[in-house]
């Protein structure tokens, strides 16, 4: 906009109409977004607490102070239907209501924003833009369980967040919404950050909790469960960032309003941080039980260069691989865990036919490996072995055993594991073999990868038809594999080849090809 | 055990960090959080002043030291490149980029150049997905590097 001018130039082209789009309501990125826990992110500057004030922050807090009690307001929470928004879906309010009935001196709530999962970043846009949304629902927390102290557990790795979080906690405080007796109605409660130190499974409560109290973040056995006895032995209620940022919003609007959002079981909007091979990537919140379709395809505007789709990845490392035939079932908690994959905290990964599923296994087995806190064996030896199995397929020197020894082996991981870490871990092993079992076989089998992505199993090899002998291949081969004069055909010394592809991006006759 | 000569100045910050927590055990990650903050990496030699000063067990620090990617026990590269090689990144081409980073300097993941000028190392999702693959070279982020900018981004600290 210049002087109230639109400027033309500036606006969005639709890729498939071309056509200019003036409101970014008609957008195909936004049509289909409804925007709860992300309200303010953008919208506001995240470092002035009366620029969230005035779009009806700590509203709901004032209300649930002055005019609801506790169970009020835990009921107002149990009737919207909000779920843990961390992953595993548990019911908020519940949650709340069990910590509320325990007895104890001290109680504490806690936010998590372990934001460990790869490909996933909702938590820390929230956190970057606005803050005070999580610490208004925690405080709401707060006064629904009878704790007085708050502890929010985030990734070092998050600067930026930390740095808006102590502004918005240093405000909250002179503004006299954090602190001993907030707006007056006697109301204790306060908010400290405690950090994380790069560690996947701190995302688990339990070993969260271990990990705020100075030790290793290695999970216990549920129950008891935090609820119970958490933080130095007392009642501990987690909850994840999402989740909390959907919480002032139901107290203000209400639970009706909520609960007409979404499917039966699952209520509400969930953010995605949809990424990978799609035209449009970033953070996305969509109603529950919106199909994948309307995500890849019309959020997402379909997929990259043209290519075509072959699989999306939900859940992270414990999520799995939902393919064409998945499409169009809803999103929610039950239909995602009833297909093989998860919710998660709403990474979403589309690929394409250049991806390889058995890549795909390994690659996040290697994570599972390398996060495993080692506590219990099934997880740290058994991962280990699915992970060699993988290597061993991928490199052409897989067996049909093999491909039955991974499966039993997967589900022994998954029945015998300590957490939820390692009884997720073999989803994106499982989901594959479910899914692509062609591409296993093919491996196995004929020892070749239709992706290209295995390198042991691939060759780049020059058609010679269709070389022009430009020489371009040959100067940008960073080994010097490639031979040939002017105007002659070139030829790849496979000896040499390291299979970096840099020829093949770069022939302009199509002359190289995988084999 | 201790080899290394810490420097006085660094080691009465790091004694007075441990005051203001109270010298409390169970503040021992935010303790080391500074501490790495001061040193750089945690060598033993710090590990045992922590555990002296908080008054834990020297296995419990390295217990914890050793869970967490987080903390280094090995000095970083002046010009520390990381290459985040979560889901996104991965899938559009992380691991040419890290290749490349790898074959140029001639080092492993996790090793530092025998100058000490660049270590090389992998991180796990920066949360800046959109601008899949992603590398950082000390503060500074690079998005949507390919194989060919590594030459480049290599150069930018060579002077």
């Amino acid at each position: 906009m210049v002087k109230g001018r639109q400027l033309n130039r500036l606006l969005f082209t639709d890729p498939e109409t071309k056509q200019k789009v003036s409101d970014s309501k008609e957008m195909g990125f936004y049509k289909k977004q409804i925007r709860i826990a992300l309200r303010n992110c953008g919208f506001i500057n995240p470092e002035n607490i009366e620029e969230y004030i005035a779009r009806d922050g700590y509203a709901a807090l004032g209300k649930a102070l002055s005019e609801m009690t506790p169970e009020e307001v835990i009921k107002e929470i149990i009737a919207s239907g909000l779920r843990g928004r961390g992953g595993g879906g548990f019911p908020t309010g519940l949650k709340w209501d069990i910590t509320r009935k325990v007895q104890a001196e001290q109680k504490y709530v806690v936010c998590n924003a372990d934001e460990g999962d790869p490909g996933a970043f909702m938590d820390r846009s929230i956190l970057e833009g606005d803050p005070h949304a999580v610490l208004e629902a925690m405080a709401i927390n707060g006064y629904c369980t009878g704790a007085s102290k708050g502890l929010i557990y985030i990734r070092a790795e998050y600067p930026l967040a930390i740095t808006r979080l102590k502004i918005a906690i240093n405000q909250a405080r002179e503004y006299g919404l954090l602190g001993n007796n907030i707006m007056g109605t006697g109301f204790d409660f306060d908010v400290e950050i405690r950090y994380g130190a790069g560690a996947f499974v701190c995302g688990e409560e339990t070993s969260l909790i271990h990990s705020m109290e100075g030790n290793r973040g290695e999970p216990t056995v549920k129950p008891p469960f935090p609820s119970e006895s958490g933080y130095k032995g007392m009642p501990t209620n987690v909850n994840n960032v999402e989740t909390y940022a959907n919480i002032p919003v139901i107290l203000l609007e209400g639970s009706a309003w909520f609960s007409s959002i979404g499917t039966e079981k699952s209520k509400g909007t969930k953010v995605f941080a949809l990424a990978g091979k799609v035209n449009n990537v970033g953070l996305i919140e969509v109603p529950m039980g919106i199909t994948l379709r309307e995500v890849i395809f019309e959020i997402g505007g379909g997929i990259k260069d043209g290519k075509k789709f072959k699989a999306v990845q939900t859940g992270g490392p414990s999520g799995g691989c939902l393919t064409e035939k998945h499409l169009d079932i809803p999103i929610d908690y039950d239909n995602l865990l009833a297909h093989g994959s998860m919710m998660g905290s709403g990474g979403m990964i589309v690929m394409d036919e250049d991806d390889c599923m058995v890549s795909m296994a390994k690659f996040y087995l290697e994570f599972t490996v390398e996060e495993s806190c080692g506590k219990c064996a099934p997880c740290r030896i058994g991962n280990k072995r699915l992970y060699e199995m993988l290597e061993t397929i991928s490199e052409g020197k897989g067996t049909e055993a093999d491909l039955t020894r991974l499966r039993n082996l997967a589900y022994v991981i998954k029945d015998t594991s300590l957490c939820g870490l390692g009884q997720t871990s073999p989803n994106p092993v499982l989901s594959t073999l479910e899914n692509f079992q062609d591409e296993y076989n093919e491996h196995v089998k004929d020892k070749k990868c239709r992706a290209g992505q295995c390198k042991s199993l691939m060759q780049y090899v020059i058609t010679e038809d269709l070389c022009v002998g430009c020489t371009l291949c040959s100067r940008v081969c960073p080994v010097d594999a490639i031979a040939g004069e002017k105007k002659q055909v070139h030829l790849i010394n496979q000896e040499l080849c390291i299979k970096c592809g840099a020829c093949m991006d770069k022939c302009k006759f199509k002359a190289i090809s995988i084999q | 055990m201790a080899n290394i000569k810490l420097p006085a100045h660094k080691v009465e910050e790091l004694k007075e960090v441990c005051k203001q927590f109270d010298h409390q055990g169970s503040e021992l990650i935010n303790v080391l959080h500074a501490a790495q903050g001061l040193f750089g990496y945690l060598p033993a030699e710090v590990q045992e002043l922590v555990a002296n000063e908080l008054n834990l067990p020297l296995a419990h620090v390295y217990g914890v030291v050793t869970f967490y990617s987080f903390f280094s026990m090995t000095p970083k590269g002046e010009f520390p490149i990381s290459i985040c090689m979560g889901t996104a990144c991965y899938v559009r081409g992380a691991e040419k980029v890290l290749d490349e980073f790898k074959r140029l300097l001639n080092v492993k993941v996790g090793e530092t150049t025998p100058d000490g000028k660049y270590s090389v190392s992998c991180l796990r999702c920066v949360g800046a997905c959109g601008l899949a693959p992603v590398v950082t070279v000390g503060e500074k982020v690079y998005g949507r590097v390919t194989a060919d900018d590594v030459k480049g981004i290599i150069a930018e600290y060579n002077s």
